[in-house]
């Protein structure tokens, strides 16, 4: 059993959860995820690590409210218990020193970005910052971003916060402006693949972290696997994150669609359920 | 080898089964004909999950051991991995001394209740009865007097708890629970050593339980096994993925001094054609997890499984069986194996196939699939096979298949599963960089020892034969638990 031991709610839609989680805590890096199962009826979910206090022992995990299981996660409180958290899993992003990194985070991928953020900033980059949401209260994360960034750039669809605009476009302004030599992107499928496909066009190398559909999360079932160079790769164990030129992002985005009939209709049955 | 026939021999003598021999003429016991195993009706339990399989009850269980010649020459030990002393529990159920019986097995075989259920016993020990290989008769069926003896153990409430010796206070791990893990934990445990046994999941059993079915092994029989070892002293960590959670390196700081690996082959193999990676297209991995391991076909659980009304299911070994029986229950109309060679070939236990047969499950031998082809959405909706023939024998010993050239045709399916076959799981290899692993992914060990090219990291079950069974893991398990007892005996100072 892992307890919660704090709970902030960001938005209506996304809410951060600070988990007890002492082992996981200290092996965690950047681009680590968790399996996480809420209790005996529960689904085995991936959830990227958005960061973790090694002292305290805990990890944050910030949650977007889409489906069955995201809601139960979110409606538990400080003091809850989850019944099982494994990690962390996947491989570690690989930190390096190469000058400009340009940032993207997208919505709720925002999170997974922070601890990646703060690595390359530790490890001498310069760090431009792109955050972007639909809206102005699904912008998360911007001070913690500011901190550990040279320069953040805010992005709402609606213009009600920041610029007007998708990420690509903040993304565009950054790469027009200055010379960037890597580039990260997180967030919605439907994202990356416009991120990578902009960062392509400008030859800028890019790493895209995946988050598909998982069970186990150690490489047993292939319920993650995505075409990445043309091959058949297991996000769990090879990723979750890849060379972003390389994705079959249509097949990801396909891939994810696979069980969404029955994801709306449990969802559905939970929003009766609760009213 | 001498000690052990002149153990049997021994054994053989005692006047009780010297009397018991006497009491019916051998004549009469081979006139007499092999029992059937009870059976769920086919037209029904292809429709629910439970087991299939009734077992025996006493009295036939008694009347079958009675067939047993209790030969001066036991071959069907020969055909164990495990050597079971076999005559030796089979006279006990003849004589009624169910529970002796179930301690005999015990002696070498940690987990006789699943064994019971899962083992090929066709091409093992009851290939090498006197029955099967001399009288060409059908063999003793070991396999059901062996489930028999330790289901009436457990029903009876009197499940015995082995005797441990006094903690040695060295501290041991085992990574994986399953068969193999458990085999080794077991014999550590009862030389005193403090164990504990690492799981990624979060259930105890490995394969056990996110592998084999309910209607072929409930959960119940390999949670109770585990419970014996919990009484021993065992100590379980779930959600603890060795390399990852922790390292090798912060469980010796903690002060394991040696390692078990028996991680497993969970890593499923894919065939890369075309369309492999359109929707509804499962390694049986994926699909039996769902279903076994989160309980995916009951509703008041939150994990979904795709039900195909037309599943076609690739292979012919037992995970290809447990899967299109699944599907199956799952509700599929049509329940198809395809497979490339013919029903002589077929690795999976004949049982498996006769069941499968009668719960209406078809079967397409000699084809194999080319392409897949879905709908708009990405949905898998039909696929293209080819006709296979068979040619001279491969290096596994069995007629190689080859495609019959322009024999290809569609059918229409909307579901597919792969049970093509699984490899070693790399995780443990992917972080241990200094283990000598081979061509195929398993690690190299010492196959008298089990111990790996990492003096203090033992290893055996699937990890090391790369996708075999549960009799050969268990009986790793205890290979290993008596290397690394040695190993640490010799090599390691206690504080």
């Amino acid at each position: 059993m892992y307890r919660i031991i704090e709970k902030e709610v960001f938005s209506e839609s996304v809410i951060k959860l600070v988990i007890e989680a002492p082992e996981i805590s200290r092996s965690r890096k950047p681009g680590h995820f968790v399996i996480l199962r809420i209790d005996d009826k529960g689904e085995r979910i991936p959830l990227t690590i958005a960061g973790a206090d090694e002292k305290k022992g805990t990890i944050n995990l910030i949650i977007q409210r889409v489906g069955v299981t995201s809601c139960k996660l979110t409606d538990l409180n400080a003091g809850d218990f989850i019944k099982d958290v494994a990690g962390p899993l996947g491989k570690a992003t690989h930190i390096e020193k190469a000058g400009t990194v340009l940032c993207a985070g997208g919505g709720v991928g925002v999170a997974p970005l922070l601890p990646i953020v703060e690595g390359f900033k530790k490890a001498g980059n310069r760090i431009v910052t792109v955050i972007a949401a639909r809206s102005k209260e699904l912008i998360i994360l911007e001070e913690q971003m500011r901190q550990n960034s040279d320069d953040v750039i805010i992005m709402t669809d609606d213009g009600s916060y920041g610029n007007k605009g998708l990420v690509t476009h903040g993304m565009e302004e950054v790469i027009k402006r200055e010379k960037v030599d890597l580039s990260v992107v997180i967030g919605p499928a439907v994202m990356m693949k416009f991120a990578t496909l902009l960062t392509k066009k400008y030859n800028i190398p890019t790493v895209a972290s995946l988050n598909t559909i998982m069970v186990d999360g150690t490489g047993m079932c292939g319920a993650c696997r995505c075409t990445v160079a043309g091959k058949t790769r297991f996000v769990c164990v090879d990723g979750p994150e890849f060379d972003g030129h390389l994705v079959d992002f249509d097949e990801m985005l396909q891939r994810l669609g696979a069980y969404k009939e029955k994801e709306l209709e449990a969802y559905q049955e939970y929003l009766r359920n609760r009213s | 080898m001498n000690e052990i026939k002149d153990y049997l021999k021994e054994e053989r003598n005692q006047p009780w089964r010297v009397e018991l021999r006497k009491s019916i003429k051998s004549k009469d016991r081979i006139d007499r004909l092999r029992v059937h195993m009870p059976e769920a009706d086919p037209t029904i339990r292809n429709k629910n999950f439970n087991e299939v399989n009734k077992g025996l009850d006493p009295e036939q269980a008694v009347f079958e051991a009675g067939r047993c010649l209790d030969c001066a020459n036991p071959t069907c030990i020969d055909g164990c991995p495990v050597e079971i002393n076999i005559p030796k529990f089979i006279k006990q159920i003849e004589a009624g001394d169910f529970n002796g019986a179930a301690a005999t097995l015990k002696e070498t075989n940690s987990l006789p209740a699943v064994c019971g259920r899962v083992c090929p016993q066709e091409k093992q020990c009851e290939a090498t009865c006197f029955y099967s290989i001399s009288l060409k008769k059908d063999p003793i069926a070991i396999g059901h007097l062996e489930r028999f003896a330790a289901d009436y153990e457990r029903n009876s409430g009197n499940v015995s708890v082995p005797v441990v010796d006094k903690s040695n206070r060295i501290k041991i791990a085992i990574i994986g629970s399953g068969p193999a893990g458990l085999a080794c934990a077991g014999d550590m445990a009862k030389l005193g050593y403090h164990v504990t046994v690492f799981e990624a999941l979060h259930e105890l059993g490995g394969v056990l339980k996110y592998g084999i079915p309910e209607f072929r092994l409930p959960n119940k029989i390999v949670d109770l096994e585990i419970d014996i070892l919990k009484k021993m002293g065992v100590n379980f960590r779930k959600n603890f993925i060795i390399g990852k959670t922790l390292t090798f390196d912060n469980l010796r700081e903690q002060g394991f001094k040696a390692f078990f690996v028996g991680s497993g082959a969970g890593n499923p193999t894919f065939m890369n054609i075309p369309g492999e990676n359109y929707n509804n297209i499962f390694s049986s991995n994926e699909y039996l997890t769902r279903v076994n391991l989160m309980n995916a076909a009951d509703i008041e659980y939150d994990t979904p499984v795709i039900s195909g009304k037309n599943v076609a299911v690739i292979g012919g070994g037992n995970t290809a069986m447990d899967s299109v029986r699944t599907a199956k229950r799952l509700g599929a109309d049509r329940a198809i194996i395809i497979y490339r060679r013919s029903m002589e070939e077929m690795p999976a236990r004949v049982e498996e196939v006769k069941h499968a047969l009668e719960e209406e499950i078809e079967f397409m031998n000699l084809h194999n699939p080319v392409e897949y082809f879905a709908d708009e959405k990405g949905r898998v909706n039909k696929m293209r096979i080819q006709k296979m023939k068979l040619g001279e024998p491969d290096s596994s010993g069995r007629r190689r298949p080859i495609p019959i050239e322009n024999s290809e045709f569609n059918i229409e399916i909307d579901t597919v599963i792969l049970g093509v076959g699984v490899s070693p799981n790399p995780l443990i290899p992917g972080v241990m960089p200094d283990l000598k692993i081979s061509k195929w992914g398993t690690i190299e060990v010492n196959p008298e020892t089990m111990q790996s090219s990492v003096e203090d990291i033992f290893a055996g079950g699937d990890i090391v034969r790369g996708g075999a069974t549960v009799i050969l893991a268990l009986g790793d398990g205890r290979l290993a638990a008596a290397g690394m007892h040695k190993y640490i005996s010799e090599k390691v100072k206690v504080n």
